[in-house]
């Protein structure tokens, strides 16, 4: 079925024989259907959120995070931030029919995306080598008396909200890394998809949490691969612009982890 | 009828709210180094930075302030309306077990 767009005349007039009934929102139903997303979305978070506000306030709460772990997350903040700029390009660009400039600032915007995930994978990978873990997963060997390793044992709500918040953020800018890549690079993207999962498997060390964790994008692979095949269609302007709100409520919700979870924790 | 958001609006307000977005995660950084604040105090000073910044996020990165008044209103008035809902049920909640002890 071709795609069809308010801008077609059937959906325009009305009173004729076909005609589609007008929108509720005066957007198109991807664009609401997106919106009503991401408002259930934010209430998974707000939840989280919530809990871990309750916690930081009632709890005897470590501050175990150094300048390292906040510049680290400031660089990822301004990496969020600057992404979410790139997809305001991409959509410009889009509305214009400038598919070279919209693939560029996707890409842009994956690029960033990527910076961020790696950066926070580092840092997962750092914290759980100093000792930081939950309840019931083995400590790192010779950390048994860490900072780190008193706070999981004494305070198990911080790595528990720490990793908590975090994982599930970070699993939606990975969607949302996948989702720009399909929306910018179409079945193109499903090789580069399935070497970047193969590669980080074959590299990451199987002690690494991320060894397995990359397992999500073999997930993204098929998943991608299954709506590319059954739906080959050329991606348009609104693609991008519904994608583009997906990825800025990535952002958004960023913008909350980062001060209540680091800056709340912060070492002086 | 409003298709993509195709207002007439410049590009040079995104670099502006982009900046902004930047000087107010430099604010809740030096917030965090000074701790000027008692941590409830400082929770809620950094929430409204975070609310001012996500305002400005779906404002402007998503368009939100150029949708149709009836849009923009139903979603912003449930999600509000659901998180206080949240907060009258979740803080009065877990302080009942506190008090009242979890056998």
């Amino acid at each position: 079925m071709s795609e069809i767009t308010l801008q077609d005349d059937a959906v325009i007039a009305h009173g004729h024989a076909g005609e589609f009934e007008a929108p509720l929102f005066g957007a198109y139903s991807k664009k609401v259907g997106m919106w009503l997303f991401l408002a259930s979305d934010s209430l998974t978070f707000g939840a989280l959120l919530f809990a871990f506000s309750y916690n930081r306030i009632y709890t005897s709460w470590p501050t175990p995070f150094g300048k390292d772990s906040i510049i680290n997350a400031t660089v990822m903040t301004a990496c969020l931030l600057s992404s979410s700029l790139t997809m305001v390009m991409a959509v410009f660009a889009a509305q214009r029919h400038d598919r070279a400039w919209t693939r560029n600032w996707l890409l842009a915007t994956m690029a960033f995306g990527t910076g961020f995930i790696v950066l926070h994978g580092m840092e997962w990978t750092k914290l759980i080598h100093e000792g930081l873990s939950l309840p019931g997963f083995p400590k790192p060997a010779g950390q048994l008396e860490s900072e780190y390793a008193h706070i999981s044992s004494g305070v198990p709500q911080f790595a528990a909200t720490f990793f908590g918040l975090t994982a599930m953020h970070m699993l939606h800018v990975t969607i949302g890394v996948i989702y720009l890549g399909v929306v910018a690079l179409r079945k193109l993207f499903l090789p580069i998809l399935g070497a970047l999962w193969l590669v980080g498997f074959l590299l990451i060390p199987a002690d690494n949490v991320f060894h397995y964790g990359i397992h999500a994008l073999l997930i993204g692979l098929i998943i991608s691969s299954v709506i590319l095949f059954l739906k080959p269609k050329d991606y348009d302007a609104h693609d991008v612009e519904v994608s583009g709100l997906y990825w800025h409520f990535v952002d958004l919700v960023w913008m909350f982890i980062f001060p209540l979870v680091y800056l709340m924790s912060t070492k002086i | 009828m409003h298709d993509v958001a195709t207002h007439d609006d410049s590009k040079g307000q995104y670099f502006w709210v982009w900046g902004a977005l930047l000087v107010l995660t430099a604010v809740e950084v030096w917030l965090g180094y000074r701790q000027i604040f008692e941590p409830v105090h400082m929770l809620e000073v950094l929430l409204v930075l975070s609310v001012i910044k996500s305002v400005l996020i779906i404002a402007y990165f998503m368009h939100l302030k150029f949708e149709k008044a009836i849009m923009r209103w139903l979603l912003v008035i449930s999600v509000t309306g659901c998180f206080v809902i949240m907060y009258f049920f979740f803080f009065p909640d877990a302080d009942r077990i506190l008090k009242l002890g979890v056998r």
